[in-house]
């Protein structure tokens, strides 16, 4: 007996206790149960293994950046608390050199030198964040999204010096206060919590591409990396492309075209 | 018969009954009222039949439960669907499902909650309706 | 046995009472940083660890030190550690309780701290160290107590607890082996990632906990009846001169790997350390008083005149706590993030209500093995009379 089952009968039980229900009805709702399908409003996108392109060739003024930032930090009530010793970040930029380190040379395009780069969480196939995490508040799900469940969190940060990719943040203090504008469609943070980007799964449970791709006008491509036809793929075959620090094993799933 | 440290003694007791009793002397004559949860939104109120997504007494009881399966269903496993007792279909979301009934937080919620002394910590993170 | 604490000198009470009172300071800061948020110390977004994980890394080291006297005794029957092999487990007592104190300190939301056993996760290191701390702490509190009990009754300790005794020797290596995997897993913390962790912190434990251990003989000898005994010094000032070599002698290795590789990546958290990257270096004095330290240690412990005086034992004993109480309780933590993810620097330095909670779990630990060496010493005080 799972644990919904379990809450049923503890409801027909309630029920029977309170005012008395026959047999035949609790036997009806089953069959109801399981005639109908509930299909609701809006489908959610899935895959086997989602990803992300990043074709920073089509950022080209801030303000394409900003959009982008922009629309994860409504989303997602992100703070700015205007500092950087207590900053969160989900989506946030950085030059070459910081984000690919190692890769820069000297005689490199001076363009590409001084170009931002989005950054975001990788969301890894092997993450050493969920291999560290001590109570699973941090997890890996069967789509490959790394997510964060804020209520089981118990702030050790052990995730922070595990990730490789500066991925991750705490909250040092009260968030909310620090939030300009509430979306009242999505939680913000409490205290002592870790948080991060986690590719906009509200998003895709009722059918909507995440807030950045959304706001990037195809300067980020998001996709199925299973699914040879997804549009991820056809960039990932067509281009040459990146990721940071992949000597370190764990599976990027953020891919760069420079 | 004489009692050996006998004022230490009585002195202990004195102490120890002014603590234990201190919470009931503490409070005395300033009985709460009983609590008085409204269910009268404009959004209940539309409703044909009044029925939540469990019934009445299974939720007075089990609400709490039932909103960690739904936390971990949601967040753990992916599943935002949740199958009210008549069949009827649920997105399992404390924000937009619960309080776009009960939009009345303080009269729905923290009657309740302040009269047992409970804390719910979940409105540190969720965003409450707007009330007047 | 306990009421052996509470009759005690007027030294005694006023040293109780400074414990208390810093404890009590430690707790109003504690409950400020609980209602504001760990923000209120000198961690960030890039330093995540601090002061409180390194106190922590380095208390596991004392921890574990407690080894050195029950091994000799026990496994080698070395009749001079009789006296004091008490002390070891009273010292390993409150230095884990400390480690747990600075474990639930760090933590952002500490009354969740249940969740690492209510969802046990055994690919977490984190998850393991809370689980041998925890049986380490129960192990030295069952050993020193029967041991003790069965010495106040002036009869040898039980039977039963011998296999105990040889489970806490072969968990006391692992207390520390586990929290270097904290440390030596994490790809990407290039000071970190190295496959000497943990005979690193081995080495450096066992050459910090016994130099304290004769710190604390020495104290008792002086101030109470009982004497641990002229030889047992001697003999952990010869286990201190070994393990202070090897502890050097890995830092060493780790400075030859990063500096003839000369792979960047592994050269910047020294280079920071040692002597600052941009401009920055807000730990360069304290590394180097490390340093200095570690050497004059060693002079005075190789040299067998310095190290046969007590004098110089004691200087020498202070030394190597010190230098490897900021090798380890706050460099090698603190480094370990600096440069961070994107090969920047931002420096850390404790607040003070972080300094302020750190002194007072501190305080609750001495005032611990204070009132464990007070039951301890009274017993034996007894005896001699």
């Amino acid at each position: 007996m799972d644990r919904r089952e379990f809450l049923k009968l503890t409801a027909i039980t309630a029920i029977a206790t309170a005012g008395g229900i026959s047999a035949l009805e609790i036997l009806r709702d089953k069959e109801l149960e399981a005639h109908e399908a509930h299909t609701p409003d809006t489908k959610p996108l899935t895959a086997k293994r989602w990803a992300m392109v990043v074709n920073i060739r089509k950022f080209k003024t801030e303000d394409d950046y900003k959009k982008v930032m922009d629309a994860c930090r409504r989303a997602h009530n992100v703070p700015d608390f205007g500092n950087p010793k207590d900053e969160i970040k989900w989506i946030w930029t950085d030059t070459f050199e910081h984000s690919f380190p190692g890769q820069e040379h000297k005689y490199m395009p001076e363009d590409l030198k001084h170009m931002p780069f989005l950054l975001l969480c990788n969301h890894c196939d092997n993450p050493p964040c969920v291999r560290v995490c001590p109570t699973k508040a941090t997890f890996k799900r069967k789509d490959g999204i790394v997510m964060m469940d804020m209520h089981r969190c118990i702030g050790c940060r052990f995730c922070m010096a595990a990730c490789p990719f500066g991925a991750r943040s705490f909250n040092w203090r009260d968030p909310r206060p620090f939030v300009k504008e509430i979306n009242p469609e999505f939680p913000t943070r409490t205290k002592g919590v870790v948080e991060k980007c986690n590719f906009c799964e509200e998003r895709l449970a009722v059918g909507r591409m995440p807030a950045c791709v959304e706001a990037s006008k195809g300067g980020l491509i998001f996709g199925d990396l299973e699914d040879p036809n997804s549009d991820v793929r056809k960039v990932l075959g067509s281009h040459y492309t990146i990721r940071r620090k992949s000597e370190l094993g764990t599976g990027p799933g953020v891919y760069y075209i420079v | 018969m004489k009692i050996y440290d006998g004022g230490k003694i009585f002195i202990g007791i004195i102490i120890f009954l002014s603590v234990a009793t201190s919470p009931f002397l503490f409070n005395m004559g300033k009985a709460t009222a009983k609590p008085d949860p409204k269910l009268d939104t404009p959004e209940i109120q539309k409703m044909k039949k009044k029925q939540c997504v469990e019934p009445k007494e299974f939720m007075r009881r089990e609400h709490m439960k039932l909103l960690n399966e739904w936390r971990d269903s949601v967040v753990r496993e992916g599943n935002m669907i949740y199958i009210g007792v008549g069949g009827e279909v649920y997105s399992m979301s404390l924000q937009s499902t619960c309080m776009k009934c009960h939009s009345n937080k303080k009269k729905f919620c923290d009657e309740c909650h302040k009269y047992v002394a409970v804390k719910p910590y979940c409105w540190d993170c969720h965003i409450a309706p707007k009330e007047n | 046995m306990l009421e052996k604490a509470l009759t005690g000198s007027r030294r005694y009470w006023a040293w109780i009472f400074v414990l208390l009172a810093i404890t009590g300071i430690g707790f109003i800061y504690y409950l400020k940083q609980f209602n504001y948020g760990l923000g209120i110390t000198g961690m960030g977004r890039d330093v995540s660890w601090g002061l409180y994980i390194g106190q922590f890394t380095f208390l596991v080291g004392v921890a574990a030190s407690g080894v050195m006297v029950v091994l000799p005794y026990y496994l080698h029957n070395y009749k001079v550690f009789g006296k004091i092999t008490i002390l070891g487990e009273f010292l390993a007592i409150p230095a884990v309780i400390m480690c747990l104190l600075f474990i639930l300190v760090d933590l952002g939301q500490p009354m969740r701290f249940m969740n690492i056993f209510l969802h046990p996760t055994p690919n977490s290191v984190l998850f393991w160290d809370a689980v041998v701390l925890n049986v380490y702490l129960l192990l030295n509190i069952l050993i020193g107590w029967t041991v003790l009990g069965a010495e106040k009754k002036g009869i040898a300790p039980p039977k039963w607890i011998k296999p105990f005794i040889y489970l806490s020797i072969i968990w006391a290596p692992s207390i520390h082996t586990v929290t270097a995997f904290i440390y030596a897993g994490l790809p990407g913390r290039h000071l970190w990632l190295t496959a000497i962790m943990a005979a690193r912190f081995l080495a450096s434990a066992f050459s910090s906990g016994p130099a304290l251990l004769i710190i604390l003989a020495m104290f008792i000898r002086r101030f109470t009846k009982f004497d641990p005994g002229k030889e047992a010094i001697q003999a952990l000032g010869k286990i201190v001169t070994y393990f202070m070599i090897t502890n050097v002698f890995f830092l060493g290795l780790e400075i030859f790997t990063a500096f003839y590789s000369q792979i960047p990546g592994h050269m910047h958290p020294f280079q920071y350390l040692y002597a600052g990257i941009e401009g920055k270096g807000r730990l360069v004095p304290m590394m180097w008083t490390s340093a200095i330290l570690a050497v004059f240690s060693l002079i005075l412990l190789i040299n067998p005149a310095t190290r046969k005086n007590e004098r110089t034992l004691a200087m020498a004993s202070a030394a190597v706590f010190i230098s490897l109480w900021i090798e380890k309780g706050f460099g090698l933590v603190v480094g370990g993030f600096i440069p961070n993810p994107f090969e920047k620097v931002t420096e850390y330095w404790p607040t003070i209500p972080e300094t302020w909670i750190t002194a007072g779990v501190w305080a609750i630990g001495f005032l611990i093995l204070t009132v464990l060496y007070k039951v301890a010493v009274s017993i034996r005080e007894e005896e001699i009379a």
